[in-house]
C-alpha cells in the first residue's frame, strides 16, 4: 500500500513536470491547452472506475460473494469523484477556450453530465435501502446499467460529428506532437495509479470499519 | 482572468479535492483507531472480570 501511494505521488509530480516543462505550448489554444493533461486522463480514469464498479457488480451477481458489493461501491465512489473533477476542469477549460462555462450543444459534455448524475443517484438508491443482500443486489444491478452509458458518452463526439468539443484521438492516431502525447500518457498513468491507491485506501478503511462493527456487536 | 489563471484554477481544484479526500480518510482512520482502542479496553476488562 505505501508503495502504491508513493508511486502515485511520484507519478503525479512527474505528470506536472511533463505538462508544464516538457510538453510544448499549443499553437492554437496557448497555455490553456495544458488543462488537457489533467482533464482527459481524469475523465478516462472516471470511465475506468465506473467500468471497474460494474465488473465488481457483475461478480457479485454471479458469485454472490459479499465482498464484491463493497468493492463495487468504492469503485463507483471513486468514479464519481473523478467525474466531478472532469466536469470542473472541463468547465474551466471551456471558459478559457470558448468563453463559456458550459455548452449545452455539445453531446460529449451533456452525455458525461448524464453519466455523472446517473452514478450520483446510485448513492441515493444505495442508502435508501437497509444494509443486506437486497441493497447489494439493487446497487449491483444499477451499477451494471450505468456501464452502458460509458461507450455512449465516450463515442458520442464521433457519432454526432460534434465540432464544439475537440477530438484529439482519431483513426489516424493522436492529433498532437510526440512530446505532447508522452506528457498525456504520463498523466494518464499518474491518474490511474492515483485512483488505484485511493481505491485501496478507501476499501481498507471500509473493511476495517465493518470488521470493527462486527467485533463491537460481539463484545457488547 | 487570464489564460494562465484558468490553468492554475483547473490544477488547483484537483489538488484541493485530493487534499479534502485525504483529510476525510485521515479523520476516518483516527475514528477507527479510537474505536479499536475502546474495544481493546473492553476486551481487557472482560478478561480481568472472567479471571
Amino acid at each position: 500500500m505505501p508503495l502504491i501511494a508513493a508511486a502515485a505521488a511520484g507519478l503525479v509530480g512527474l505528470a506536472i513536470v511533463f505538462a508544464f516543462l516538457v510538453a510544448p505550448e499549443d499553437a492554437d489554444q496557448g497555455i490553456s491547452q495544458r488543462i488537457f493533461y489533467f482533464h482527459v486522463p481524469i475523465a478516462l480514469t472516471a470511465y475506468a472506475c465506473f467500468g471497474w464498479g460494474a465488473w465488481k457488480a457483475l461478480r457479485l451477481l454471479w458469485t454472490r460473494e459479499e465482498r464484491y458489493d463493497l468493492e463495487s461501491y468504492v469503485a463507483v465512489h471513486q468514479g464519481t469523484i473523478f467525474g466531478a473533477l472532469t466536469l470542473a476542469t472541463g468547465s474551466i477549460w471551456a471558459k478559457a477556450s470558448w468563453g463559456k462555462w458550459w455548452v449545452w450543444d455539445s453531446n460529449q459534455l451533456v452525455l458525461f453530465l448524464v453519466l455523472f448524475l446517473f452514478y450520483s443517484a446510485y448513492f441515493m438508491l444505495r442508502f435508501s435501502i437497509e444494509e443486506g443482500p437486497r441493497r447489494a443486489n439493487a446497487s449491483a444491478v444499477y451499477a451494471l446499467f450505468g456501464v452502458a452509458l460509458i461507450p455512449v458518452s465516450f463515442f458520442a463526439i464521433r457519432l454526432a460529428e460534434d465540432f464544439i468539443h475537440p477530438t484529439t484521438f482519431t483513426r489516424d492516431g493522436p492529433q498532437m506532437t510526440g512530446t505532447m502525447f508522452l506528457a498525456f500518457c504520463v498523466s494518464w498513468l499518474a491518474m490511474s495509479v492515483l485512483a488505484y491507491a485511493l481505491y485501496r485506501v478507501e476499501l481498507l478503511g471500509k473493511r476495517l470499519d465493518a470488521n470493527l462493527r462486527e467485533l463491537r456487536e460481539a463484545l457488547t | 482572468m487570464s489564460q494562465s489563471d484558468y490553468v492554475v484554477a483547473a490544477y488547483a481544484i484537483v489538488f484541493v479535492t485530493l487534499l479534502v479526500y485525504v483529510a476525510i480518510i485521515a479523520a476516518k482512520l483516527a475514528r477507527l483507531e479510537r474505536e479499536t482502542a475502546a474495544l481493546a479496553e473492553l476486551a481487557r476488562a472482560r478478561r480481568d472480570t472472567h479471571g
